[in-house]
Formats: C-alpha cells, sequence, structure tokens
C-alpha cells in the first residue's frame, strides 16, 4: 500500500490554507504532521481521508501500484478525529452492527469484541453513547476506527481526551500499525511525534 | 444489490434513530394535527367545496412535511456524524437510504392524518384507486425533492427557512398536481380522468430521483 501526494493545496474561496505539499507513504512507514493550531493540519488528514477535495495537486493510493479509488478505500481506512462523531442516540453495539453491516466486514464479531475489551469498554456495549464520557467516545472512535483492520490509520490528535491507560494503548496501537501498514498522525504532542517516521510541518 | 443493502442499511439506522429521538415524526405529527384542527374549526365541515378541501389536505401535507423531512441530513451535520458517514459507504447508498426514510415518515403520517382528514372533514372520494395513485406518487415526489433540498440546506446556517423557501418552487408541480388529482378522485368515478395528473406526478418523481442520483455527489461531498 502506498500514499502519494504531490503539491497538494487547499483554499476556502480565496484564503490559502496550504500549498505545495508533497509527500510519499509506504507500508510499514509513518508520517506524522505537525503545525500551530489553525495551520490547516485537520484540513490535510480530511483531504487525505477523501472527506473533501483538495484545490489542487494530485493524491493516489496505490496496492503493488495499481491505483486505488474511493469505493474500495472505505474498506482501507481508519480514522480517529475529534470532528468525527458517532451516532449518540444507539448504543455502541448499533453503532458497531451498523458501521459493520455497511462496510460488509464478514466475521468481525470476535474482532470487536477483543477491541473493546483492550479499550476497556466491555459490559458498556449496550451503554447509550449520550451516557459515554469524552474518554471513552474517544475510545469508542478507535474501535469504530480499527474494526475493519485498516490498512491506513488517520489518527488526528490521537490522545486527546484519554487518561494515561487509554494513552498507553493508543501508543501500542500505533506501534502495531506502523508494523502492519501506514500510520499518519496530526499532533503538536511531542511525545506522539515519537511515533512518526517522517515530518510535514504546516504553517498557516 | 449491494448497493440497495447498503442503503436498507441506512434507512435502518435512521429509522432506529428516529424510533428513540422521536424528532422529526413528532414535528410533522404534531404540525398536522394543528393544522388539521385548525382548518376544521375555522372553515366547518360541510361549508366548504371538494376543490377546497383536495388543496386543504395537500397544504397540511406539504407544510408537515416541510416541518420533519429536512432532519434527516441536518442531524448528520449538527451532531458531526456527516463525515463518520461519508467515510464508511458512498453517496447514492446515503440518499437512497434518507430517501427511503422521508418516504417511510411521509407514508406513516398519511396514515394517521389523511382518515382524521376524512372523517375530521367529511370527506369523501369517488374513486379509491386515484386517490391512493396520487397519494403515493405525490408523496414519492415530495420526499426525493425533500431530501435532495435537505442535504444542500444542511451545512446553511438558517436551515428551517432556507429548506422550506427552496422547496417550494421545486415541488409546486407535486402540490399542483396533488390537489388538482385529490379534486378528480372526489368527482370522477374513472381511472382515465385522473391520467395527466398521474402521469404529471410519476414523470415528476422519476425525473426528480433520477436527477438527485446524478447531483447527490457533488452536494455531498462540496
Amino acid at each position: 500500500m502506498q500514499i502519494f501526494a504531490q503539491s497538494i493545496g487547499k483554499y476556502f474561496g480565496e484564503k490559502r490554507i496550504f500549498q505545495y505539499i508533497s509527500f510519499e507513504l509506504n507500508d510499514g512507514e509513518s508520517l506524522a504532521v505537525i503545525g500551530p493550531n489553525g495551520s490547516g493540519k485537520t484540513t490535510f488528514i480530511r483531504i487525505l481521508c477523501g472527506l473533501i477535495r483538495p484545490s489542487e495537486g494530485i493524491l493516489y493510493y496505490s496496492d503493488n501500484d495499481k491505483k486505488i479509488g474511493w469505493p474500495d478505500l472505505y474498506h482501507q481506512i481508519g480514522l480517529v478525529g475529534p470532528y468525527l462523531e458517532l451516532y449518540e442516540e444507539l448504543t455502541a453495539r448499533e453503532n458497531l452492527a451498523f458501521f459493520a453491516k455497511i462496510r460488509n466486514l464478514q466475521n468481525c464479531d470476535k474482532w470487536i469484541e477483543e477491541l473493546m475489551s483492550r479499550f476497556l469498554l466491555r459490559g458498556r456495549e449496550d451503554d447509550l453513547l449520550k451516557e459515554y464520557s469524552s474518554g471513552m467516545l474517544q475510545r469508542l472512535k478507535y474501535v469504530f476506527a480499527l474494526m475493519g483492520k485498516p490498512k491506513i490509520l488517520f489518527l488526528d490528535e490521537p490522545t486527546s481526551n484519554l487518561d494515561q491507560q487509554g494513552i498507553d494503548i493508543v501508543y501500542e496501537i500505533m506501534l502495531q500499525q506502523k508494523r502492519d501498514g501506514l500510520l499518519v498522525i496530526a499532533t503538536n504532542d511531542p511525545m506522539d511525534l515519537k511515533y512518526g517516521d517522517s515530518l510535514i510541518e504546516i504553517n498557516a | 444489490m449491494r448497493l440497495m443493502l447498503r442503503s436498507w442499511y441506512v434507512f435502518e439506522k435512521d429509522l432506529r434513530q428516529e424510533f428513540k429521538s422521536r424528532y422529526s415524526l413528532n414535528a410533522i405529527l404534531l404540525f398536522s394535527i394543528v393544522t388539521l384542527v385548525a382548518v376544521s374549526f375555522s372553515i366547518g365541515t360541510f361549508s366548504a367545496s371538494a376543490e377546497i378541501k383536495s388543496a386543504l389536505l395537500w397544504i397540511i401535507l406539504f407544510f408537515s412535511a416541510m416541518s420533519g423531512l429536512a432532519h434527516v441530513f441536518v442531524r448528520e451535520e449538527e451532531k458531526h456524524t456527516a463525515d463518520t458517514l461519508r467515510l464508511v459507504t458512498d453517496p447514492t447508498s446515503i440518499f437512497l437510504g434518507k430517501f427511503f426514510f422521508n418516504l417511510f415518515l411521509l407514508l406513516f403520517l398519511e396514515l394517521i392524518v389523511v382518515p382524521l382528514f376524512f372523517a375530521v372533514m367529511n370527506f369523501k372520494v369517488a374513486h379509491t384507486g386515484i386517490f391512493l395513485s396520487v397519494l403515493l406518487l405525490g408523496s414519492t415526489g415530495l420526499a426525493a425533492g425533500a431530501t435532495l433540498i435537505a442535504a444542500i440546506v444542511a451545512k446553511a446556517s438558517a436551515k428551517g427557512a432556507l429548506f422550506t423557501v427552496l422547496s417550494f418552487p421545486i415541488l409546486l408541480p407535486v402540490l399542483i398536481s396533488g390537489i388538482s388529482g385529490t379534486k378528480i378522485a372526489v368527482t370522477s368515478d374513472t381511472f382515465q380522468a385522473a391520467g395527466s395528473e398521474v402521469q404529471m406526478l410519476f414523470a415528476f418523481s422519476v425525473v426528480i430521483i433520477t436527477a438527485a442520483l446524478l447531483l447527490f455527489d457533488f452536494v455531498w461531498n462540496e
């Protein structure tokens, strides 16, 4: 799996957020994106995930030199970010069941159970998400992101809202993802930056 | 096949959310019942002609739909779940799922409001087939148009007002043909009499669903 980006730029109307960002990321590699608040780190991650389109530049994903388009990429990408919310009127189990069905994930029940245990959410599966604390919601977002065993994992502010126990779990996940696929993190936390092999700095 | 299955999952999720929050259902049911009661008190049961009663029925249905159908997309944007949905499935499945949900909501509303309207307004139809065809096709057009417009206005700040203002000119053909078809169902006992209204409603539904399927990718992702 590979991500290739050349001269990526984004404008909102006349306002330039960033431009000329290029990088190449291969299996087993990780990338950290840094920059002050408001510099466009989140916008950059949203572009990489296909949530918004870049204003200029080339961005594509490939596997064994074969380009992968968006319908297939839904199964390859996992994202955790502060702007990505789950359905608070539903329980954790209902949320995960919906995402598993719509992404056509087969026989994933055991894996989801494992993830729920790993993120210390076992026993809270049938609680409505509006009853969850912000830390529990952040953990559940990791379960959502990892349930499809994504080849590319995007983490925007990966340790926000988490206690030390949660942060340790996330660091384990980041190490594992670096071994098994690609990892992109957007952060300003020096501890998180240790998990990035290469660095892109975005300046407002 | 997978497309329809994914649309079904979106529909099922929306239904589950609605069942738990009852936001749209309460809004459209309360609006329609309050309007129906107000209308029946103000004009009485026997004084109005079939034309006026047909128009009143569609006005109640149209504005009740306007009060609740935008919620399918507004909820996703306001609760920041739209990105989550964008990340897991394609725009066409999302549009179809939301359209089926709005259609279901509208038909459920009609199941309650139409018999009430018949009882309160002393409304009688000569040809049930025409009436049901007009109602079903009109609801399909209303639901499809409202779903697309809801997606367009979901990111705007004055969503409620904008939704009705944008919907009215686009959905006006449904309203006019619906009123005309219902009037014919009251006065005529042959299906042929309402041929042009039924054709118009069918054509409108096909055009709006096709246009929505073509445009929705752009509306959803831009």
